[in-house]
């Protein structure tokens, strides 16, 4: 064989399957988008609730992720905490509770919801229900009268004075401060008062600590669907149904039921829709199962909220849909190109 | 009745990857060097390989017969160049596999003119002539899946052609072969058109080209020449609009049947670069001795379109084009669906459309694989509308058979938009090519016993 003068590259060239382009968004910068997102309510409810707020995001964040932390090195595989979905659902959790929800129990919710609500399904993408939702029913369950003592917000000694109730120790029954702010929701059900629209807006009210302010709730979910990183469709179908009933509702009679701008703008309705509703693992894949799950949750909610024994039903209203969400799924396969059969499930 | 006609001009999902055409299509086509030495594998084609009918110091005209078709599946092999054989052994393809193949040695100073045979006529030859002309012109598919032209262009019993599709897509990131072939070769697509519509008995041809060849599709419409039902149709850029069956949807409106070809719904498709051959050679009887490929990619020094003879060693192209220090990955074919070369000494065949040289930073570095978190960018991807999470979590745990009873793995043509769009990085395409393999032989495996 003559041997040519040819290209004689001394270098290993690189093998890989196609494609050999990726659109470049990875897992990772979907969920730290997501913490992003959430940092505007967070920063808003320290400066409504002070001190209170900041110890209690500070600790559900660390418990949970610490506790993922913990269980990653007793399963003794790789530590999953720099995919940022643990801190997601941290502050997710300290959003969802009152301002000055004792410490300690907090700690044991972020425990439980990763625990329990992420990593005993085997981690991040087969968690069956909101890992924060998990955490926030346990705490519902465990300390009912802790969950529903609600605080003002804006108190002029916010940013020097805890509340008392906030450093219980461990295990005793948190002492009562004598301050309390109903929420909205709680003043309709409990009081038939009602909150002016524009308060509940700009979040001058009393409530969890995320819930309160709906324009920047809107403003992370905007950001999000424009990053394409959250479903629109959800939020949508979400606050969409649970207008359309309590329209309904309020049309049959305004005297009895609450107008529907107050239902979508009070209580957790809104963070619920935006940050909660929409976790991609326990919601459907498909853009109608998407639909159906979203207005189960906004019927469900409105439903909890007027004839249920709790003045807030979105928790309940989420976590009953993440478990319907494997099934719409199921249903509603797409049709196959080529077939006019749906596949079977 | 049709009182509301919503169908969009185009398939269902799709994705848009980064095109980076405009780096080579304005580049006209130039003819490329000849080799020293080319190297020919016997086989370019699905099917039967050739039959290698000229002996070691055999010395060979330009056009001549190398190998010939054996049987129906098959296609001759010309020589590409007028030299003397140099060795017949075994040469290394794409694939990794060493194959019956020719070493020729091109004479230096030839004036390489190419034989000619007996013409096909256009306007005397019957469908069956016109078949045999394009299987003896060596012809299978130029887009890449090298099939070879004449068998597909057989309209099975009691089927019709009812259209000619001439696919002008295009849709892989970088190649601009078919943009140029359209641009400088149109009066041999139509002249190829025209023996297409002959062999197949269509009653008229449409010839799809995505909307970033605007250009190309406005040359070709102005010379379609007068009365014949030939129109061009120009789809929106998506990927993989090329793929056959997205090609049928979009023109047609009509979905192939699952496991069924175009030819199911009265169509059959043709690739333009393919059409253009059969225009160019027919007339003279010629075999395809070279064809147009884009030497394109980040490091690549003199990117284009060249005419290059078929067997060229692709260490010659690269060393022709000039390559940078940080060459890191060559792929022939386009980066969506090509293969990566393991081994330079592989020649150009007729199927290579592309070959596209990454350098290291634009290699996609191995990223993290995080868990499937459910987001469906996969579903809103997948032009068959399959649902490659759930088929992903499947071949994970090995439930093979499941995925092609309940979920139509057999319908997946491997496009790639799963995995280009995954933001776990989960291999969901290199996933279902091994998953359909292993079927695919369970299959077979179950045959014999089904028959006995």
């Amino acid at each position: 064989m003559p041997k040519s003068p040819l290209l004689m590259l001394n270098k290993t060239l690189h093998i890989s399957t196609s494609p050999h382009l990726v659109k470049g968004v990875s897992t990772d910068q979907i969920m730290l988008n997501v913490v992003l997102a959430l940092l505007p309510v967070a920063v808003f409810s320290v400066y409504a609730f002070g001190l209170n707020a900041l110890l209690l995001l500070t600790t559900t964040t660390l418990a949970c992720v610490l506790t993922e932390l913990g269980l990653c090195r007793l399963a003794s595989q790789a530590s999953t905490v720099a995919d940022w979905s643990a801190v997601i659902t941290g502050l997710l959790l300290g959003l969802t509770l009152p301002p000055i929800f004792p410490l300690w129990m907090a700690g044991v919710g972020g425990v439980i919801a990763i625990a329990l609500g992420k990593f005993i399904f085997g981690g991040l993408g087969y968690n069956v229900f909101n890992p924060a939702l998990v955490g926030r029913a346990f705490l519902q369950a465990a300390f009912p009268a802790a969950i529903t003592t609600w605080y003002p917000s804006f108190l002029p000694d916010r940013f020097e004075h805890l509340a008392g109730s906030v450093l219980t120790f461990p295990l005793l029954a948190p002492q009562v401060d004598g301050i309390s702010g109903a929420t909205p929701l709680a003043a309709f059900k409990f009081e038939q008062v009602t909150t002016a629209t524009s308060d509940l807006f700009l979040g001058l009210t009393s409530g969890s600590a995320g819930e309160t302010c709906a324009l920047l709730i809107l403003l992370g979910g905007l950001y999000l669907a424009a990053r394409n990183m959250l479903n629109w469709r959800i939020p949508l179908a979400v606050l969409g149904s649970a207008f359309l009933l309590s329209g309904i509702l309020y049309l049959v009679d305004s005297q009895v039921y609450p107008s529907p701008v107050f239902m979508l703008f009070s209580g957790g309705l809104l963070l619920g829709a935006v940050f909660m509703a929409t976790d991609m693992v326990a919601s459907p894949l498909t853009p109608l199962g998407v639909v159906i799950y979203g207005a189960v949750i906004g019927f469900l909610t409105i439903i909890i909220r007027i004839w249920g024994g709790l003045p807030e039903g979105v928790m309940y209203a989420i976590l009953l849909a993440n478990a319907l969400s494997p099934h719409i799924d199921q249903w509603l396969q797409p049709r196959v190109y080529g077939t006019t059969k749906k596949p079977a499930p | 009745m049709k009182l509301f006609n919503f169908r969009s001009n185009t398939f269902r999902h799709g994705v848009h990857p980064p095109a980076h055409k405009s780096e080579t299509s304005g580049l006209p086509i130039r003819q490329f060097p000849f080799a020293p030495l080319l190297v020919l594998p016997a086989a370019q084609h699905i099917g039967t390989p050739s039959a290698i009918i000229v002996r070691e110091g055999q010395e060979v005209t330009r056009g001549q017969v190398l190998a010939e078709a054996v049987g129906y599946v098959s296609v001759p092999l010309h020589a590409p160049v007028s030299g003397t054989v140099r060795k017949l052994a075994n040469v290394p393809t794409l694939g990794g596999k060493m194959v019956p193949g020719i070493y020729l040695e091109a004479f230096p100073f030839s004036t390489q003119e190419v034989l000619t045979t007996t013409p096909i006529h256009v306007e005397t030859a019957s469908a069956e002539d016109i078949l045999q002309g394009i299987q003896n012109a060596g012809i299978v598919g130029l887009g890449g899946a090298g099939f070879p032209t004449h068998v597909k262009l057989k309209v099975p019993e009691g089927k019709t052609c009812e259209v000619l599709l001439i696919n002008g897509i295009e849709c892989e990131p970088y190649l601009t072969t078919d943009h140029r072939v359209m641009l400088e070769q149109a009066d041999a697509i139509f002249q190829g058109i025209r023996y297409l519509m002959k062999a197949t008995g269509a009653q008229r041809t449409i010839i799809g080209v995505e909307a970033n060849k605007q250009d190309a599709a406005d040359h070709l419409a102005a010379r379609i020449p007068a009365g014949a039902p030939i129109a061009v149709a120009v789809m929106p850029v998506k990927y993989p609009q090329g793929a056959e069956k997205m090609l049928v949807t979009s023109v047609l409106g009509v979905e192939v049947p699952s496991g069924g070809l175009p030819i199911d719904v009265g169509a059959i498709v043709v690739n333009i670069a393919t059409t253009a051959e059969i225009g160019r050679l027919l007339p003279y009887g010629r075999g395809i001795q070279e064809r147009v490929i884009t030497i394109t990619g980040p490091g690549v020094k003199k990117k284009g379109n060249y005419l290059i003879p078929i067997g060229t060693p692709l260490r010659f192209v690269l060393e022709q084009v000039g390559v940078t220090d940080t060459i890191s990955e060559v792929y022939l074919g386009g980066p969506m669906m090509g293969t990566a070369v393991s081994n330079l000494d592989i020649s150009i065949v007729k199927g290579t459309s592309g070959v596209v040289v990454f350098t290291e930073e634009a290699v996609r570095a191995d990223q993290h694989i995080y868990p499937c978190i459910k987001c469906g960018a996969c579903l809103a991807a997948c032009p068959i509308s399959l649902n490659p999470s759930k088929l992903g979590i499947l071949a994970k745990f090995e439930a093979y058979d499941e995925m092609a009873t309940h979920h139509h793995l057999m319908d997946c043509f491997e496009c790639g938009a799963c995995s280009y769009v995954c933001p776990s990085h989960i291999p969901l395409v290199q996933y279902f090519r091994l998953s359909k393999s292993i079927v695919r032989k369970r299959q077979n495996a179950q045959k014999p016993a089904a028959d006995a």
